[in-house]
């Protein structure tokens, strides 16, 4: 009797979960919230940016509820591999090293990455004018690739968030970060801290780290949701939607050629 | 013969083992690191925690206030927390970049983690010892006293050498618990043993890879300072024990009581 009552509450509840599971479309997105201007967090605790309105854009074409998880960027692709969420809208350079991991969408932005130093450092961007000087960058992103592969005597300072890195470069902690332009342009040099820095030396850009640019990423098996996203993105761009959105945080087209 | 087994752990390894070989050395230098980092902040920590013991043990309340809010500041608090306020927290303040201390000791993040670490163990170490002074057997004491010796003497000659060691397992756990804390330098720049896994998985988004080789590492050494430990409790402890628990050889399947 007792049995019986346990294989019936079972059951019952194996049919909730079953239904809920077939309802719930919803469409995990990993996100980071700590990239100005592609991610922050505002002090209400909700997500703002570039990469969160197209993951909501996104989400809108697919039809799909966005589920927004944040995640640490170093943490990314394992949580992604672990079904933490689905799919990575976190401003992701598609890269090889990366691709034997996970998969990519088409790019949804391609920007270049710079140097930036305080005001009359006079740093050379050399393997020379580099050599020994302490260059502070996020961990695991395609810069740490980057100047590892050029600047291999450069004494990497690998931080956390890039929040952390503009934080030692404004106190002195470090000679020069590296990153992305605009997360730099953005997030730095047009706040009140970074009055006193600015862009050192050209654009860099190595194909094999940096890669065409941003993508959405997902798991390997996941195909069929990375054509989907890249009909949503094609989408988006003809519709209109994603031009309403880069002009609302950037006065060029991100997009890049 | 070496190419057929580098494609052997290609092929069948669920983990990259060519990559972990490959970066081992950074994982070596990584545990150095570590041990560097624990070993000196638990040297400065326990010779500040000797007089501060002593303090606490005593009864002067001028001195006595401020060590216990030291210590209960310290251990109320995380250890990550503190390493934050000191690396993050006090750079915000442009008076403290203006002083002598900033270029060779507060800008360096090994140096910030190095006085989080000793002040935390510090503050660990002066209770633990505290409850070890105050422990003191009072015949030894009152022994100490009809032997006419100062009350200094009796702290330095007898009181001190004996809380000491009976602090002593209290302690092996407080040493394993500033290694297993250590790896909070790795959030603030340093490339200690967690900081070289972190590295490995930010370079070739393999996390197991890289904290798995960690974790082995972390292990090997907790199980050589247990070990030591073990062995010093053994010599130093001996008169605390049975006679008997001594000299009896431990037999297979009735060693329970094993020292």
């Amino acid at each position: 009797m007792k049995f019986r009552k346990l294989m019936m509450a079972l059951t019952a509840t194996a049919l909730i979960l079953g239904m809920g599971s077939v309802q719930a479309a919803d469409l995990r997105v990993g996100v980071e919230g700590a990239y100005p201007p592609f991610s922050w967090k505002e002090s209400d605790g909700t997500l703002k940016g570039f990469d969160i309105e197209i993951a909501e854009a996104i989400c809108a074409e697919l039809k799909r509820k966005c589920v927004l998880i944040e995640q640490d960027w170093d943490g990314m692709i394992p949580a992604l591999k672990a079904r933490k969420f689905d799919t990575i809208i976190a401003s992701m350079s598609i890269t090889e090293e990366r691709k034997k991991q996970v998969n990519f969408s088409d790019k949804y932005y391609n920007t270049p990455a710079k140097f930036v130093a305080r005001k009359g450092a006079g740093l050379e961007i050399s393997k020379k004018g580099l050599m020994g000087k302490r260059i502070g960058l996020q961990r695991g992103t395609t810069h740490q690739c980057f100047m590892e592969k050029m600047y291999p005597d450069a004494e990497l300072v690998l931080y956390g968030t890039q929040d952390e890195v503009f934080q030692d470069l404004a106190i002195g902690r470090i000679d020069a970060q590296f990153s992305d332009s605009i997360a730099a342009d953005d997030g730095f040099l047009k706040t009140d801290a970074g009055k006193d820095f600015e862009f050192t030396g050209a654009d860099q850009h190595d194909e094999a780290c940096h890669g065409p640019g941003a993508g959405m990423t997902v798991r390997k098996s996941d195909d069929e949701l990375r054509m989907e996203l890249n009909k949503a993105l094609k989408a988006i761009r003809a519709n209109g939607v994603y031009q309403k959105i880069n002009a609302k945080y950037f006065e060029f087209d991100i997009f890049g050629g | 013969m070496g190419d057929s087994i580098v494609q052997f752990l290609e092929t069948w390894s669920p983990i990259d083992i060519v990559l972990i070989a490959q970066n081992f050395d950074r994982f070596l230098w990584g545990a150095l690191t570590t041990l560097e980092l624990t070993i000196i902040s638990l040297v400065v920590g326990g010779i500040l925690s000797i007089p501060l013991a002593i303090i606490r043990a005593g009864n002067n309340p001028f001195l006595n206030a401020p060590v216990w809010a030291f210590t209960y500041l310290f251990r109320g608090t995380p250890l990550l927390v503190q390493t934050y306020l000191i690396y993050y927290g006090l750079g915000q303040f442009e008076w403290i970049r203006e002083t002598f201390l900033w270029g060779p000791v507060l800008s360096q993040a090994w140096y910030c983690a190095l006085i989080a670490f000793s002040l935390n163990t510090a503050a660990y170490t002066t209770e633990l010892l505290r409850g070890s002074i105050v422990n003191t057997s009072q015949g030894e004491v009152e022994a100490a006293k009809a032997c006419g010796f100062s009350s200094w003497m009796r702290m330095r000659r007898i009181v001190l050498p004996s809380a000491f060691r009976r602090a002593l397992p209290a302690y092996s756990n407080e040493v394993i618990f500033m290694l297993h804390g250590s790896v909070v330098a790795s959030t603030i720049t340093i490339q200690d043993l967690l900081g070289v896994g972190r590295w490995l998985n930010g370079r070739y988004y393999l996390a197991y890879e890289g904290f798995i080789t960690a974790a082995v590492l972390y292990f090997i050494i907790v199980l050589a300072v247990s070990r030591g430990f073990r062995f010093w409790e053994k010599h130093w402890l001996q008169h605390l024990y049975p006679r008997e628990a001594l000299e009896v050889k431990p037999t297979k399947g009735a060693a329970s009581f094993r020292i």
